[in-house]
């Protein structure tokens, strides 16, 4: 009992776990998941389908801050993504043809991978601080998805498109099998070889790892190249439930989504270890709080203050010293008792 | 390793850490002279001077962000803040507040929310990052709650101010902004170099660890920094307030990525410790200066001008990197 307790994901399943409750209140049926057509329907496979986005997002940003890094360019991506591809596939004659829309996609993943690419640039080669390096990406690049769907919101009509974010294969959403190939290969690489290894000495300390003969800036290249990939695989998801390109808002502040989902998660921002299994519980809670919304019916207005309210009770509860401070000296007058009066005044 | 310098007889006359301050006051310099040989009618002194006015707000702002990120942390609440600041002033002024009252309660708001985020970081020991970016939530929440419509001020002090213009001989004048501005820099300055609390502000950035085993109050110094990080975006609003004459729950959205980058292209390092509040005064004229030099080009479309602003910040902050390279520690 007393290890399932110390285990550092068992704070963040006891969120998530309370959150999904918390829906069932509100909604009946909540957990019943069904087969209709040969598809899986039901509000579980639905957190998990809307969520595929953020997941991606998050795993590539984890890998990012186990370097100590940041990536805030990442909504740009998206936006970029999805922009070259629909902007792709509309000019296509035959828009549902499946080798052009297989060029599309493809010509989309190589441009993210070539902004990473930029972005590890920045910050390996030329040594800008990666919150500042990123910001460039993220400012210009939002230019940049604007310019190549030249200010409008292109639509596309193409079904193999389609099913990239909203089609199904095997029963299951095809979103849903793509954050699973992803994030296996992820875990497989970063796991089982060395590379993760890599990843987080050059996030305790890039320049002791450079003299123990790591490339750093090699390892620094790759991981933003593979956050920025992720991006664009999340952005062409986005565009593609839609069925269309939205320059301007695709991927909106999904930088700080995902930043938060990795906290959560339990990696820290300063880098040097990182934890994928608790990025997918991070963007999951989330995803079931963005669900959770909609489903109790707050009212539109509010729904950033209750994300603020749950935000800090997730980080308050997950802290230690939090735990430590309100939990166990309850009776102890000093020193614990101002601290816990702010925690009530600002999350009010 | 020096690579290219264009100045190598200023690194020996200068001592190393005022270099990156010194780059970007010359690249200030720089930019400002090529926009004064492309335009027409841009290298005057109103210029500069209508810089202060048009981003007097973000310049306030970008001092509180200073002594955050001088300790090493970041304040993601700022333009969320500055919005909060506007709605509130806008809603009270409405309702028949007396203009210096609502001024007053807006500052203490602001204190006390950074000083709610400051407490949490440090009695929870919860990264700052995440601390703020909740706060963003709660103050952009807070601003909706009071309204999703824009709501105009009409009060006679606040257009008094906003129209007031203080004139400096020749064709010069400058916004009682400006000057607000400038005068909390000064202090700004003054509290850093000159007193216990910005003695202990650069130590807690350099290490949080040394400083608390030299027995510095490292809790009252960070609590502290959050505290006038959250004074200076309520005062950041009420000037943005007095600039745009109306609050919105929208305004000033990534306000948060102007300040920190404002501070960051002034040669302050985001891991603490270490930069200097005149570095975030040129940071915010550069970014001011951009904003000049596109609305003197004209005819940018409102993507084009983001792009545009992109590769002015890349340009600028390769130069610097090149020209101070070397002189200070790793970022990472």
């Amino acid at each position: 009992m007393n290890r399932i307790l110390k285990h550092r994901l068992f704070w963040p399943v006891v969120v998530l776990v309370a959150l999904l409750l918390l829906n069932v209140v509100f909604t009946d049926g909540f957990f019943k998941i069904q087969v209709r057509e040969g598809h899986l329907y039901g509000s579980l496979i639905d957190i998990l389908r809307f969520g595929a986005p953020l997941i991606l997002v998050a795993t590539g940003m984890t890998l990012v801050i186990a370097t100590s890094g940041i990536d805030l360019s990442v909504g740009s991506v998206v936006a970029i993504a999805g922009a070259l591809a629909c902007m792709r596939i509309s000019d296509l004659s035959d828009q549902n043809s499946v080798g052009g829309v297989l060029s599309a996609v493809g010509i989309a993943l190589v441009l993210s991978v070539v902004l990473g690419l930029w972005n590890g640039f920045l910050v390996a080669g030329i040594g800008i601080q990666p919150i500042i390096a990123t910001l460039i990406l993220m400012v210009a690049g939002r230019g940049l998805a604007q310019l190549i769907t030249d200010g409008q919101i292109t639509t596309v009509n193409s079904s193999p498109y389609k099913l990239i974010g909203g089609g199904y294969w095997l029963t299951l959403p095809f979103g849903i099998i793509v954050v699973a190939v992803v994030l296996a290969l992820t875990a497989f690489l970063t796991r089982r070889l060395a590379l993760g290894l890599l990843i987080e000495s050059v996030g305790g300390n890039a320049e002791a790892s450079r003299l123990a003969g790591i490339g750093a800036r090699g390892v620094l290249v790759t991981v933003y190249a593979f956050c920025a990939l992720c991006a664009g695989i999340a952005g062409l998801m986005i565009s593609s439930n839609v069925s269309s390109a939205d320059g301007n808002n695709a991927g909106l502040w999904i930088e700080l989504d995902a930043i938060l989902a990795v906290v959560i998660g339990g990696t820290p921002l300063s880098g040097g270890r990182f934890s994928l299994s608790g990025t997918v519980l991070g963007a999951l809670i989330i995803q079931t709080l963005t669900t959770t919304i909609y489903s109790i019916g707050v009212p539109p207005e509010t729904t950033l203050l209750f994300k603020a309210l749950v935000v800090t009770i997730v980080c308050l509860i997950q802290s230690p010293a939090f735990r430590a401070k309100v939990f166990h000296r309850r009776g102890r007058p000093a020193g614990a008792r101002p601290a816990t009066e702010e925690k009530v005044r600002v999350s009010a | 390793m020096t690579s290219i310098s264009g100045l190598p007889g200023l690194r020996r006359v200068v001592p190393q850490k005022y270099v990156p301050v010194l780059v970007t006051a010359c690249l200030f310099v720089a930019m400002f002279v090529a926009g004064g040989i492309r335009y027409e009618n841009f290298a005057t002194g109103q210029i500069i001077l209508n810089v202060f006015i048009d981003n007097a707000f973000l310049l306030v702002v970008a001092v509180g962000m200073t002594f955050v990120i001088l300790t090493g942390g970041i304040d993601l609440s700022v333009g969320s803040m500055v919005a909060l600041a506007t709605m509130i002033s806008a809603s009270l002024l409405k309702d028949g507040w007396p203009a210096y009252a609502v001024m007053a309660l807006v500052l203490v708001i602001g204190a006390a929310l950074g000083l709610g985020m400051g407490a949490i970081i440090h009695y929870f020991e919860i990264q700052p990052f995440i601390v703020t970016l909740a706060g963003m939530f709660l103050a952009r929440g807070l601003c909706y709650t009071i309204s999703t419509e824009s709501i105009p001020i009409e009060n006679e002090t606040f257009t008094a101010i906003a129209q007031a213009r203080i004139n400096l001989g020749g064709d010069l004048s400058v916004s009682p902004s400006a000057v607000i501005a400038i005068v909390v820099v000064l202090i700004g300055a003054y509290v850093l170099h000159y007193t216990r609390l910005g003695r202990n502000v650069y130590a807690t950035g350099g290490s949080e660890q040394s400083a608390l085993l030299m027995g510095l109050p490292v809790a009252r110094t960070k609590i502290a920094v959050y505290t006038i990080s959250g004074f200076c975006s309520a005062l950041g609003g009420l000037l943005f307030a007095f600039y745009s004459l109306s609050g919105y729950g929208l305004s000033a959205v990534g306000m948060e990525l102007d300040a920190i980058a404002a501070v960051v292209i002034g040669g302050t390092l985001l891991t603490g410790g270490s930069g200097y509040l005149i570095g975030t005064v040129l940071g915010v004229l550069v970014l001011g200066l951009i904003q000049t030099i596109i609305s003197f080009e004209g005819t940018l479309s409102s993507w084009w001008t983001k792009i545009f602003i992109g590769v002015l910040l890349f340009a600028f902050i390769l130069l610097q990197r090149l020209f101070s390279a070397g002189s200070r520690r790793s970022p990472q």
